[in-house]
């Protein structure tokens, strides 16, 4: 199992900073929300992999690491403000210069 | 403590003006007189204790892991400098009072001023070399804000960024410097610095030490080659060139090397280098004054000069040239201050300052016309004047220098040769200005200032003349002060104006027979000097300046690409072979629990994850396609939750969900539907590469921790949750309990971000498209019926549902994050099934308040807990019974928790509603004209 969810994290990933490195301002916000999924999955993995025990403590038992998961829910949060942040970013952006292109230039510098 | 206040009075000086400032300019300048007279004041009280050997020291620890302290003494020298600085300082505003015309803002004038003669003290006093650096660049500040006073004007602003320049230079040399000498003796403490002059000079380091502290040095006291600023620092107002550029802070540098005396100058280096610069500069600078037009240019190369002559005397060192050094400091802080106020008076009066357009002044202002020339009398030298005394010193020391060996012989010739310069510049000035006819009208005809105005060089020409008839009465109880400080023993010396027949004389006799024979020369001279190419200081540094920046901004254009992609690669280039490197030294990938068994549903929530991921980075340039391929991802994200035992993260992932889809739609509205192919096959070829490699470290590196033993702090949440956090929900309780502090954090950011977005969409300016990338025009029904219904009647239920939500989420799955999502998304609904107006009208409210209190409840909350003794963010709980509802519990981490929900409620729809509001408000009709294409051909606002 742990393999199978490393591969997700890690595909999630490279497709993520593949659309990082595009030259638009929408695929990379895009690129930046699946990263930041990909990077929510591998924090909530570091307290291990646990079926069955949400940490809801009611006397013994096997609990998952609850430290990962209330930093994860903050993240997801902020993640969310950031996503809106650079969106609208680029809106503004594209209002002001006339494109959507990252560096703010019509001619593609490739 | 008398001495923090002396120190501490200019500083609090500087607000005076500015409160004073709208009232009339009279009140102003008294009100800004205060201060100083009474720090002067305080200053004389302690002459007493001073007489008496009392060393005067004030400590208080600053930051006392780097040495800072705030650390003062006052000694003989502190005293010579602190009577010079607040009492010249005190002529000068009264002086300013009449000099700065009735539109100009006093008060700021008054401000920059004190703020000069605050740091001034400071240096004076300073007992710690690091405070004594602090009050250093602060002159350096204060002086270029008032050399760059008159803003308007080209010369002011060049003439302050090169004195900035300059001495800010030094002052980072001076820094270094410091730093050494605080190595090497271990401490920044004065009185240990200069009690260990043995070990100092001593030291490898101390020729290094020895540079940069002269650097400093020589950088603020305009010593060559650094002489240059300050004949461009003349564009200040006068009053400013009397005070910074004769008595003060040009002496700065002099003072250092007077202070530092005992510690350093017992070398060959010293005795070599600090002579030779003096003596240069004392030449260069005579030579230039002789040969300006310009009153204050004349003015500005004579103090150049004589800065270099009182540094010669540093250099040579004995105990009777350091008495010599310190008179002459305070001689020429007299005549030179009264000629700079001179000059000033003539310029307000006459309008010019050059020489051509003035003459017959003894006519037309006969007791400014006086005072000029008694003044230049004493820079000459001549008998019964104060520069007599202090002049004749110094030629009697030049020629007891045996410092440059068989060249000693020098010496005295090349100060004779500054002498003659010296007498034959004062002389062209008293004729030029007062006896002969101009060659061409002045713009105003001239007359006398005001009384007032006049009688601060009244005060000083008086005490050049008393000085210089009474020199034993008026100077030796200061001077012995001073000298005993600068060398750390008493001096016995006796000031007199005769000392007889002696070849000192006979130099003097000299210099005023051919500095008199050199005026008639003049013009000659001039033709001479003209005939070489000129080399305007300004010009050279301005150019320097100039290329500078050009070297900067290629080696600048060599590195950057000007391009945030090109960022982003090598960024990320950079994150994998750091990744790579770490996983590298690891033996084996696998760790030692291995792996869990898998099942069908892990497997096939793993392939949609994959397929949604590769989905959307493949469809990216169809970019609603893509879009719907990334909610698919985010939902898998939230079912991966749910099956690893997180329903927190699996009920927030859903609702952050629902708002990111809904942000980036609308936001897709207004930006172009596709992409267009622009990526050449290498680059793609190369992305791929580089963003595979990434993605292969970052799933080897959670495989290897995953399979690995992990060591957590949880076990102390889990334990403590119920008993200390009254609360079953661990991820709850961690969030608005244990790590409370973080939260407030996050939601201030949050609240933050929303508030930027809502700053980002004010006023902007977009193409609103009429139809989709294929041209459809958007579908006329707005709001269809279904969901307008269904949306009215959710909206209860849904406020419910978060109510509950939130209620619960202590003990079990919720709280305040998620509620507030849901309440957000509900609200949200409203917004797209009726639109903007529809909503608008009902939801009367701003939500960047809704945020905010949110955050300010979950603060004071946190605050609370300090009415009862206990740090910030301390929960409390009980339990509680009613009848019906039956035992409940009440924490005042739910009330945290409210503050997160208000937060999270108030940003998602300050977010949403103020982009859905940049949607509606400008849609254009349904029918109007087709476009054909989505990127360019839309319609501008």
């Amino acid at each position: 199992m742990e393999t199978l969810y490393a591969v997700t994290t890690g595909v999630l990933s490279a497709c993520g900073l593949y659309l990082t490195l595009r030259g638009r301002t929408f695929p990379v916000v895009v690129g930046l929300t699946l990263l930041s999924y990909a990077v929510n999955l591998f924090l909530f993995s570091m307290g291990g992999l646990t079926t069955d025990g949400p940490a809801l403590v009611h006397g013994e038992g096997v609990y998952a690491d609850p430290l990962p998961q209330a930093l994860v829910l903050t993240a997801i949060v902020i993640g969310f403000a950031m996503t809106a942040f650079v969106v609208i970013l680029a809106m503004r952006a594209r209002s002001e210069l006339g494109n959507d292109q990252v560096d703010g230039k019509k001619e593609d510098r490739e | 403590m008398t001495l923090l206040w002396i120190a501490l009075l200019p500083l609090l000086g500087v607000l005076v003006p500015l409160m004073a400032g709208r009232r009339s300019r009279l009140t102003c300048s008294l009100a800004t007189m205060v201060a100083p007279a009474i720090a002067l004041g305080l200053t004389l009280w302690q002459i007493p204790s001073l007489n008496a050997g009392e060393s005067l020291r004030f400590f208080a620890d600053w930051l006392p892991e780097l040495g800072l302290a705030l650390a003062f003494r006052l000694d003989g020298l502190s005293l010579l400098f602190n009577l010079l600085i607040l009492g010249i300082g005190l002529l000068i505003l009264l002086y300013a009072h009449f000099y700065l015309s009735e539109e100009e803002p006093v008060g700021r004038f008054y401000s920059f001023l004190m703020l000069f003669m605050a740091s001034m003290v400071g240096i004076s006093l300073s007992n710690n070399l690091l405070l004594l650096w602090l009050f250093w660049e602060l002159t350096s500040l204060s002086s270029f804000l008032l050399i760059g006073f008159w803003s308007h004007q080209n010369d002011a602003r060049k003439g302050a960024r090169m004195a900035l320049t300059v001495t800010g230079a030094g002052g980072l040399a001076l820094l270094a410097g410091i730093l050494l000498l605080g190595d090497i003796v271990g401490s920044f403490d004065m009185d240990q610095v200069l009690a260990s002059g043995a070990l100092i000079v001593e030291d490898a380091r101390y020729p290094v030490m020895l540079t940069l502290v002269l650097l400093g040095a020589f950088t603020k006291s305009a010593q060559f080659p650094f002489q240059f600023w300050l004949p461009n620092a003349m564009a200040a107002p006068t009053p400013v060139s009397a005070y910074l550029h004769s008595a003060t802070m040009v002496k700065a540098g002099i003072f250092l090397m007077a202070r530092l005396h005992p510690a350093l100058s017992d070398s060959a280096l010293w005795q070599l280098v600090v002579p030779i610069v003096g003596m240069i500069t004392l030449l260069y600078g005579a030579w230039f004054a002789f040969l300006k037009t310009d009153l204050k240019g004349i003015l500005a190369f004579s103090t150049v000069s004589h800065l270099g002559l009182i540094t010669v005397l540093l250099g040579i060192g004995t105990p009777m040239a350091v008495l010599a050094a310190l008179f002459h400091i305070l001689n020429h802080a007299t005549f030179k201050a009264a000629l700079f106020m001179i000059s000033g008076i003539i310029d307000h009066e006459a309008g010019t300052r050059e020489l051509k357009m003035l003459g017959r002044l003894r006519k037309t202002m006969p007791i400014t016309a006086l005072l000029l020339t008694l003044a230049a009398a004493s820079m000459a030298g001549v008998p019964l004047f104060n520069g007599f005394l202090s002049k004749e010193m110094f030629l009697t020391e030049t020629l007891e220098s045996p410092l440059l060996g068989g060249l000693s012989w020098l010496m005295p010739v090349l100060a004779t040769i500054a002498s003659i310069l010296s007498v034959g510049y004062s002389v062209r000035l008293v004729i030029a200005v007062c006896i002969k006819k101009p060659r061409q009208p002045s713009p105003k005809a001239p007359h006398e200032p005001p009384r007032m105005m006049r009688l601060p060089v009244e005060i000083l020409v008086g005490l050049c003349l008393l000085v210089g008839i009474l020199p034993a009465f008026m100077a030796t109880g200061l001077l012995s002060l001073a000298s005993q400080a600068v060398l750390q023993e008493p001096l016995d010396f006796h000031l007199s104006i005769w000392h007889g027949f002696k070849l000192p004389l006979l130099m003097s006799v000299v210099a005023f027979v051919i500095g008199g024979a050199l005026y008639w020369q003049h013009a000659h001279l001039r033709k001479f000097k003209e005939s070489f190419a000129p080399v305007d200081a300004a010009r050279v540094f301005e150019r320097a300046l100039v290329s500078l920046g050009q070297r900067c901004e290629q080696l600048i254009a060599v590195w950057d690409g000007q391009s945030l992609q090109r960022y982003m690669g090598w960024l990320l280039l950079a994150t994998f072979i750091m990744g790579a490197i770490g996983l590298s030294q690891i033996t084996e990938l696998t760790g030692d629990l291995g792996n869990q068994p898998v099942d069908g549903i892990v497997v096939l929530g793993a392939v949609m994850l994959i397929f949604g991921g590769l989905a959307t980075a493949i469809t990216h340039r169809y970019r609603l396609i893509s879009l719907l391929m990334l909610s698919v991802v985010g939902l898998f994200v939230a079912l991966t939750f749910a099956r690893f035992s997180a329903p927190d993260l699996a009920l927030t992932q859903l609702s952050v969900e629902v708002v990111t889809m809904i942000l980036l739609m609308l936001a897709l509205f207004f930006l172009p539907q596709k992409t267009p192919p622009e990526s050449s096959a290498k680059r793609n070829l190369r992305d791929i590469v580089l963003a595979g490699g990434l993605g292969g470290v970052v799933a080897s590196l959670n495989y290897a921790v995953m399979t690995r033993e992990s060591f957590s702090i949880s076990q102390f949440f889990m334990d403590n949750s119920v008993p200390g956090g009254g609360g079953h929900n661990v991820v709850n309780v961690i969030l608005v309990d244990f790590r409370g502090f973080d939260t407030l954090g996050e939601i201030t950011v949050l609240a933050l971000a929303g508030l930027a977005i809502f700053k980002l969409l004010n006023r902007l300016r977009l193409f609103i498209p009429h139809s989709d990338s294929e041209g459809r025009i958007w579908s006329p029904d707005r709001y269809p019926a279904i969901l307008t219904s269904i949306s009215l009647a959710l909206l209860p239920l849904a406020l419910l549902v978060s109510a509950f939500i939130f209620l619960r989420g202590h003990n079990e799955p919720g709280g305040g994050f998620i509620a507030g999502l849901i309440t957000a998304v509900a609200l949200i609904l409203l917004y797209m099934a009726r639109g903007v107006e529809w909503t608008q009208q009902r939801l009367d409210f701003p939500f960047q308040p809704v945020a905010v209190v949110g955050v300010a409840v979950a603060t004071l909350t946190g605050l609370g807990s300090w009415l009862f003794g206990h740090p910030f963010l301390t929960s409390a709980f009980g339990y509680f019974s009613l009848p019906v509802v039956g035992k409940f519990e009440l924490a005042t981490a739910l009330l945290f928790d409210l503050g997160v929900y208000l937060a999270v409620v108030g940003a998602t729809l300050m977010i949403l509603a103020n982009l859905g509001k940049v949607t509606t408000a400008h849609r254009p009709a349904v029918n109007a004209t087709k476009s054909d294409d989505a990127g360019t051909n839309k319609e501008s606002l």
